[in-house]
């Protein structure tokens, strides 16, 4: 008799500490974008970052710290991991194991890469790939901040603060006179700059580069190390970048990787003069 | 007239062109066709028989279909080679109302069992043929299964990132698994015979003519109404966001839109024009069998599409019409040519005609307008892209 007492008032406890009316469920809590937290002046968060794929290891024990407003330059040779750290970073890519971090508090490794994109993580990739069937303005209106939710997308209406940004955006990348035209006809270097244009739209905090001025002539390529240079402080850049002339014309800090790990760091003047850059770079005989 | 022809044709730059016109001609053609039957003697010059009425009807079914996959299709990329699938289960829906409304006058005079269920000798109705004898019911079903059934496929398919190809199988291989179940009599569904042998529809009798009319009106106005709204769809941010997913997915996706869930809704509202194509189609028709859930049959819609333009929704609707109707006058002459002759259409259209029937009136304004200028240019890579993404 006792026993069954003592199991319905255990049964009861359990229920009324599942019922509580001072807790929501879990499941039933509204993940909400948090506000990313700076206080340590540190953005991203890149620690002890392992990857191989079919035995290829890509990333080897990366770490990498990102300060809030800088201009950070990533270089190394081909599959030295770039562009996978950046596909980490987005969410395009999971981990073997390591921790990302944006700020101290928001965990990027169990968010999707729409909700990384939404925290404000906009990324340029190597290929300029933008809307090709969609003119210019169309593609800077599907990449302005806003719910991006299906019933929301579709009753959206263009408000004129949306199409004034718009505008701003198409002056900081030169389109003004191409707006109407479909984004496919751009000229590589145009699709380059709408391709940034739109991760400006999106106000990010981070943005990441891969390649901006790949296969752009020297004018468009000055054009767009102003335009990086300019971004930086207000927003945290990264960009992958070979050419080292354009490098070191933009770069306060540059992170050389090799094999998947951080080899340097410094400004451009300390890696050239950095013993295990020249021995990977030009060889044992340097 | 050639102001409306060209308003008609002339969608180049912004999605879906302009359908009001063309929604117009449609409706006007119908009540046209309508008045010539119930007013003018039969044996007039203008005299528009039932038969070609009910025909046409069956064109518009067809063309509601073709709608369904040219949304899908043409503006995000997803080759669905298994409409039919929901077009059947939607006719399946009518179709069992109206095999609850014949009652006792089957062949057997069982007032609640239909005659193919006697015949196997069933007592009482299976579960799932419960409350089908009302038509509001029936017509949730018509669009509740077929709707659940998109969802739960595309759901389970754009999750785990199926694309292109492999996609196309699984929606092959989802209306032939289809087929298959219900072609067994065990299904409750008729099995081979499928439902038939209807008698009216809300108690009017399906074989008089003022019903097949109204039919028919019916199909012209729901076909208006699908038109009006995709075009609408099409045209707001988010028909944007399906043309950024069907040209570069990862792009979308690394804005900040959750492609997935848009392709799945997208689905689910093609498929459910599919069954309400179906719908439609059962009562004018008269019969619904599993034939109708064959892979054949869902890969003449894209064919019909493909004819008409895809991307344009007006391309499709026309592509169905000629198709269709050019399929009624070939098995006419010579039944056994028709697959080759469809065969051909396809493999001309995507060689000539990459922008399908709707394109034509571009691709011939470019020839004669002297070398191209620079927007003949960017058609052209639109159709490109648009056919990189279907490949």
């Amino acid at each position: 008799m006792n026993m069954i007492e003592e199991r319905v008032s255990k049964a009861r406890e359990q229920a009324s500490e599942f019922f509580r009316p001072d807790q929501v469920w879990p499941f039933l809590v509204p993940d909400q974008p948090q506000q990313v937290d700076v206080s340590k002046q540190v953005l991203l968060y890149v620690e002890g970052l392992n990857l191989s794929f079919d035995g290829f290891k890509a990333l080897n024990d990366l770490n990498l710290y990102i300060n809030d407003g800088e201009l950070r330059c990533l270089i190394g040779a081909n599959g030295a991991g770039k562009t996978t750290l950046m596909d980490v970073i987005t969410g395009k890519t999971q981990p073997d194991s390591g921790t990302v971090y944006f700020g101290s508090n928001i965990n990027l490794l169990d968010r999707s890469e729409d909700e990384i994109a939404q925290l404000g993580i906009g990324r340029k990739f190597q290929k300029p790939t933008v809307f090709e069937a969609q003119t210019v303005f169309d593609n800077l209106e599907l990449s302005l901040k806003s719910n991006k939710g299906v019933i929301p997308t579709l009753l959206a209406r263009l408000s004129p603060t949306e199409i004034q940004r718009i505008d701003e955006v198409l002056n900081i990348i030169g389109l003004q006179e191409q707006r109407f035209m479909l984004a496919g006809a751009l000229s590589h270097g145009q699709k380059q700059w709408l391709e940034i244009g739109m991760l400006l739209m999106a106000d990010p905090r981070l943005l990441l580069v891969d390649e901006p001025v790949a296969g752009m002539t020297p004018q468009e390529t000055e054009r767009t190390a102003e335009l990086l240079q300019s971004l930086a402080g207000e927003r945290t850049v990264i960009v992958v970048e070979h050419d080292m002339e354009f490098v070191r014309s933009i770069a306060r800090t540059v992170t050389v990787l090799h094999q998947g790990s951080v080899l340097a760091e410094g400004t451009m003047d300390q890696i050239q003069a950095n013993k295990d850059v020249i021995e990977v770079y030009l060889g044992e005989d340097a | 007239m050639s102001s409306l022809i060209s308003s008609i044709f002339a969608n180049r730059g912004q999605p879906g062109g302009r359908v009001m016109p063309f929604v117009m001609i449609l409706l006007v053609a119908t009540v046209l066709a309508s008045c010539l039957n119930l007013f003018t003697p039969e044996g007039s010059a203008l005299h528009v028989s039932t038969y070609t009425i009910t025909l046409l009807g069956k064109y518009l079914c067809y063309a509601m279909l073709a709608l369904a996959v040219d949304v899908i299709w043409g503006y995000c990329g997803i080759l669905s080679l298994g409409h039919g699938a929901f077009f059947a289960l939607g006719g399946y829906a009518m179709g069992m109302y109206l095999m609850r409304q014949i009652g006792d006058r089957g062949v057997y005079g069982n007032p609640i069992l239909p005659d193919f269920m006697v015949f196997l000798d069933w007592q009482e109705l299976p579960w799932f043929w419960l409350g089908m004898d009302q038509f509001w019911f029936a017509m949730i079903m018509v669009i509740l299964v077929p709707g659940i059934l998109a969802y739960v496929f595309g759901f389970l398919a754009f999750r785990s990132r199926v694309t292109g190809v492999y996609l196309s199988i699984m929606t092959q291989a989802l209306t032939y698994a289809l087929m298959l179940a219900f072609f067994r009599n065990e299904m409750g569904f008729g099995g081979n015979n499928g439902l038939t042998d209807f008698k009216d529809i809300l108690g009017f009798d399906l074989q008089s003519d003022t019903t097949r009319i109204v039919l028919f009106l019916i199909t012209a106005a729901l076909l208006s109404v699908a038109l009006v709204t995709s075009h609408w769809i099409m045209n707001s941010r988010m028909g944007k966001v399906i043309l950024a997913v069907r040209d570069s997915e990862s792009r979308a996706r690394f804005i900040g839109y959750k492609t997935e869930t848009y392709k799945v809704w997208l689905f689910v509202y093609s498929a459910v024009i599919a069954a309400v194509a179906g719908a439609l189609y059962v009562p004018q028709v008269g019969i619904i069998n599993p034939g109708e859930f064959s892979p054949i049959n869902s890969i003449e819609v894209v064919i019909w599409v493909a004819v008409g333009g895809r991307g344009t929704l007006i391309g499709a609707v026309v592509g169905a019409l000629l198709v269709n109707y050019a399929k009624t006058r070939f098995t006419a002459i010579l039944p056994e040519g028709w697959l080759f002759m469809l065969g051909a259409l396809f493999v001309l259209v995507t060689l000539y005609l990459p922008k399908g029937l709707m394109g034509l009136y571009g691709q011939l304004k470019d020839k004669f307008s002297g070398p191209s200028g620079p927007s003949s240019a960017n058609d052209r890579k639109t159709s490109d892209t648009a056919e990189g993404a279907s490949a």
